[in-house]
This record gives C-alpha cells, structure tokens and sequence, in this order.
C-alpha cells in the first residue's frame, strides 16, 4: 500500500488517521500538506531533469557574463584574469551611462503611474456595481489582444500631435497604458480578496472610504502590489519597440535600443555587447532576486483567472 | 443621470453590502476615468485610425496617390502579395511551436519544482530567473552564444560535435530552431510561474485521499493535476499565444526576419512595411487581418474563460 510507504513529516502515515483531517499544530490550510502524496518521488527524477535545465538556463547567462569579464580576444572558458575594459567602453563611448538614467526614469515612472491608475479602476471594479462595469472588463480582456507594435504607425501620429516625439513622458505614456489593463484586472483580483467588513469596520469608527482604504486595505494588497509593480518596471524597463520609435535622439535613448544598436553594428565588439547585456540584466534580477517568491503566491490569488 | 446628485445615494451592491452613505454615485466612474480616458486615447483610438487607413492610400512619401481606397488594400493582401500568406504561415509555426514547446516543458518544471527537496527555493529561483529578461537582451545573449567564431558551436567543435565556423543564424536550414531555442529559454518560466502557482492551490488532501485510495502518481496527475490547473493551462496558453504572435522584440533584434526573410513574422512584416516603406495605408490594412485573427482568438479566450460567470 502506497500509503503506508510514505514518510511524512506532520502526520502518523498510519492508514486510521481520517486523512482529510489535518493533523494537529498544522494550518488547516493546504500550505503544509500539499506535498505529502509526492514526498515518494525518488530524487533522481528531481535532481535528474531540473539539473539539466539549470545547465539550459544557467550557460546563457555564464556566457554574456564570460564574455564581458575577459579581455578582448581571449578564448578561455574561465572569467580570469578580469577586465572592466568592456565596462568602462559601454559606459562611456557606447553612452549606456546615459541609457541606464533614461531607462531607470522611464521604468519607475511607468511603475508609479500603472500602479496609481490601477489602483484606483481595481478598486472600482472590486468594490462597487456600476453600469458600465460589465463593458468596462470586456474592454480590459479585449485590450490585452491589441498589440502595441501594430499601433506604432498611429501612435506616433498622436504623440507628433501632442508635440511629445523625442520626449522621454511619450514612452512612458505609452508603457503605462499598455500595462494598465492587466495591472487592474489584477488589482482587482486582489482587492476582491480582502473581506470588505474589514474596511466597513473601518467606516464605523468614522473614518471615510479614503482613509479606510489606505489604513486597512492598501497594507493588505502589499504583495499583490509588489508583483503589479515589478511587473511594470521590468515591462518598462526591457521593452523596445516605442522607445524606438518615439525618441530620435540618442542622449534620450534606452538601454535595449543601445543593446541593439550594439548587436547591429558592422563589425559586432562582442565584448561590449556583453557588457551591455550585463548591465541591462542587473536592475531586473536585483526586482527579480526581490519578488521571485511572490510572484507565484501573487498569482495564484486566483487573479490571473480575472 | 447626471443631475441625480439630490438623489439619496443608494446601496450600490444588489447584496446591500455597502449602506454607507458617504459613496456618492459618481465615484466608481471617477475612478476608472484616469485609466478609461489613457486606454481611449491611447488604445481605442489607434485601433480606430488603423481601421481608418486601412480604406485608404496613404503614403507619406508619395502623397499623389493618397485618398480613399476601398478595399483595394484587402484585395491585393490575399491576391498579390508575395509576402502575406509566407509570413502569416510563418507567424502560425512559430506560435505553434513555441506555445507548445513552452508549456510541455514549463507543465514539467513546475512539477519538479513543486516537491519538497533540498534547495528547492534557489531552484526555483535559477529556473525561473530568464523571465525577467528582455527580447533584446535575449538576442544579444544569443548572438553571442551562436556567434561561428567564438560561440558555443566552436567549443562543441572542438570536442568533435557538429563543425567549425557553424552559423546557426544565417543558415536558412537551422535558423528556426535557433530562434525557437533562444525564446524558449526566455518563455519557458512564464508557464512554470503561473502553473506552479496553480499547482499550489490544490488542496493536499486531495492527494491524501487519492492515496488511501491506492492510486499510484500517474493516476493522481491525470485524475487530480491535470483536471484542476486545466483551466489555467488554457488561459495561459490562449495569453502566451497571442503575445507571441505580436512580439516582436526577439526576432527583429536576432534575425532582423532574414536570412532571405524565412524568420518574417506578420506584425515584422507590417514594422517594415509602415517604418521601412511608408506606406501606412496598406501596413494598416495588414495589421486589420492581423486584428481579426487576433479577435478570433479573443473570442475562444472570453468563451474558454467563462467571462462574466463565475469561474470559480
């Protein structure tokens, strides 16, 4: 019997034990438990596939790092001896001190702006009933399906318009509104999670809904709201096309149209190109390392099922 | 109505759940109106202005042959365009494909890394570490790991795999798998972050009981797993298939569409024909094809998702 071969940490595997009841001194929840009926799966079916894709996933990365550490025409597999040669090019010859501001200012205020915006269209969506509500959450679904590559042609028109061609505030425009509408259905999604007796409490002891919102809920959506906004800067930060497009100018320019200014180049510096890669991966793996373990508990606050 | 403000403000919930009488009517709308009016300007109204020049010549370099067109742009996309159907037939493999790649492979990740074992959180988080990385940063850490002189092929080379001076991205024969390889490196942990975060919200007993029952591994995936993430699957992989038909980050940047344009996707081919060409007029029309295979998806997608019911 299956069962009975199982090892489980919290509970006696004895079959007599009703096994639906959780045992005692463990959260009722499934948190604890969940893994129990795996706990059999022997290690070299773990260890075996997840090291084979940890080679997958991690040589890309040791090799842009390779490539940016060793001096220029050195074939050694080792990052030894180390040169900031490379760094100190891009930096400076390639501009990407300049890159990294532009990208930086452009990636924390798209985060700030879709995280306001969508905070306050997921609230309305989670707390009230309103006529236009059903229309207004087709209209959200149906906007993911847009692509912002094929509007480059009539965005740009708009933005030639409001005389913001060259200007850093039409890429972030942009970037915003393309992240508003996934940024709320998740923010509502999460908001929806939080009991509204909670904030009406709040109301009793006479606060207005303003007040009960930041004391009660806007503490409560934390993660949700590390995982939107993360989601925005690393959107911002990596995307490529409207920075492109909108800003002509290179002392305006973004890290990834850098990057693929230095991949287009004649004769391809790799070196550079390295460092470059390298510099651009920092700020996302410094949120990454940062929001990894939330990013799964964040979705699976059912919010993605809208 | 507008003039309602002497109105006593009612119970904006059919439940009753908010008696307070501090929310005025208008305050939902105020709220959704910052994201409403960007969304209108900045979404709507593109969609409308393609849909507008879709019907029309419209080229700023050659401003003789502006005006309305009909449909003359639709008939020469589906009767002479040399490029339309090789791209669209190209677009359709690669989301295929990739899709299918990325979620056979992110459904298996997520199951390792789903047990209990020892540095299961570093795990987790090496595997999943490519989703934070751009398309052009996948292009650059690719070009470099293709590159014929100093790349990956030339070490394989040397322990006698494959032959020197292998360019996997100017070869017509090895370019799409190249492609296919770089992007599921990058797509792969976007399915495995969302089943995951599925996975764990079955409940544990479920499997307890299943075991008491006797059911081996196999039987729980397929009678457990598999039935309570099977919406999520679909809802992510209806997501990730359309993104992928739209991004354009990673080709433009790896193959620029070549060599001899065998990596053109539609929406490449709609950049080169609106910013390389100039001719708005028809890269509009193109893209209202692009919108209408779009719109079809997004319609499976509303139906699959059970939009307006509750879905759980």
């Amino acid at each position: 019997m299956t069962a009975a071969a199982t090892r489980t940490r919290t509970a006696p595997a004895d079959g007599a034990t009703p096994p639906a009841q959780p045992p005692e001194g463990t959260p009722p929840t499934a948190a604890r438990t969940r893994h129990r009926a795996w706990d059999e799966v022997p290690r070299w079916q773990i260890y075996l596939p997840l090291g084979v894709y940890l080679v997958f996933t991690l040589v890309p990365f040791y090799w842009i790092f390779l490539f940016a550490v060793r001096p220029a025409g050195s074939t050694s597999l080792l990052p030894w001896p180390m040169t900031t040669e490379h760094f100190e090019k891009v930096w400076t010859e390639r501009s990407f001190g300049v890159f990294f501001q532009n990208s930086l200012l452009i990636g924390v205020a798209v985060l700030i702006s879709t995280t306001v915006v969508a905070l306050a269209g997921g609230y309305a969506l989670a707390r009230f009933d309103f006529r236009i509500k059903k229309g207004f959450m087709l209209a959200l679904l149906c906007s993911q399906f847009v692509p912002g590559a094929l509007l480059l042609v009539p965005l740009f028109q708009i933005f030639a318009e409001l005389k913001m061609i060259n200007s850093i505030g039409s890429v972030i425009l942009a970037e915003t509104v393309f992240q508003l509408p996934l940024s709320m259905i998740l923010i509502s999604g999460f908001i929806r999670n939080v009991p509204p007796s909670l904030e009406e409490a709040a109301w009793v002891d006479g606060c207005n809904r303003f007040r009960a919102f930041l004391i009660v809920v806007l503490p409560l959506l934390r993660p949700g709201l590390v995982a939107v906004g993360s989601f925005a800067f690393v959107h911002a930060w990596n995307h490529f096309l409207f920075a492109l497009m909108f800003l002509s100018s290179q002392s305006k320019q973004t890290i990834p149209v850098g990057l693929n200014t230095l991949m287009g180049a004649d004769s391809v510096d790799l070196g550079a190109l390295a460092a470059g890669g390298v510099i651009a991966a920092v700020p996302v793996v410094i949120v990454f390392a940062f929001i990894q373990k939330w990013l799964v508990t964040g979705f699976s606050a059912g919010a993605v099922k809208g | 109505m507008a003039t309602a403000v002497t109105k006593p403000p009612r119970a904006t919930t059919a439940r009753g759940r908010r008696r307070t009488g501090a929310t005025p009517r208008r305050l939902p709308y105020l709220l959704i109106a910052p994201a409403g009016l960007l969304m209108l300007g900045f979404i709507a109204y593109p969609v409308l202005s393609v849909f507008y020049y879709s019907l029309q010549h419209y080229n700023p370099t050659k401003p003789w042959r502006n005006g309305f067109a009909g449909l003359d742009n639709f008939t020469k996309i589906f009767t002479d365009d040399p490029h339309f159907w090789g791209t669209l037939t190209f677009s359709l493999k690669w989301v295929v494909v990739e899709v299918s790649l990325q979620l056979l492979f992110g459904l298996a990740l997520a199951l390792i890394v789903n047990q209990t074992f020892a540095g299961r959180a570093l795990g987790r988080a090496l595997v999943f570490s490519p989703w934070a990385v751009s398309g052009v940063l996948t292009s650059a850490i690719w070009v470099l790991l293709y590159n014929s002189q100093t790349g990956i092929t030339r070490y394989l080379a040397d322990l006698g795999i494959g032959e020197y001076g292998t360019s996997l991205l100017s070869d017509t024969g090895t370019v799409f798998w190249a492609a296919i390889v770089a992007d599921l490196w990058r797509g792969v942990p976007f399915f495995a972050i969302l089943i995951l975060a599925d996975l764990q919200s079955i409940p544990g007993d479920l499997y307890e009981a299943a075991e008491v029952d006797g059911a081996g591994r196999l039987r729980q995936f397929f009678h457990i797993t598999l039935p309570h993430i099977r919406d999520a699957i679909v809802l992510s992989t209806l997501l990730r298939a359309v993104w992928e038909f739209n991004n354009v980050d990673l080709l433009y940047t790896l193959t620029g569409g070549g060599p001899a344009g065998v990596t053109t996707t539609l929406p490449l081919y709609v950049a080169e024909t609106s910013v390389d060409a100039h001719n708005f007029g028809y890269a509009s029309a193109l893209t209202t094809v692009a919108f209408v295979i779009l719109l079809f998806c997004s319609i499976v997608y509303l139906r699959l998702s059970k939009f307006g019911g509750d879905s759980k």
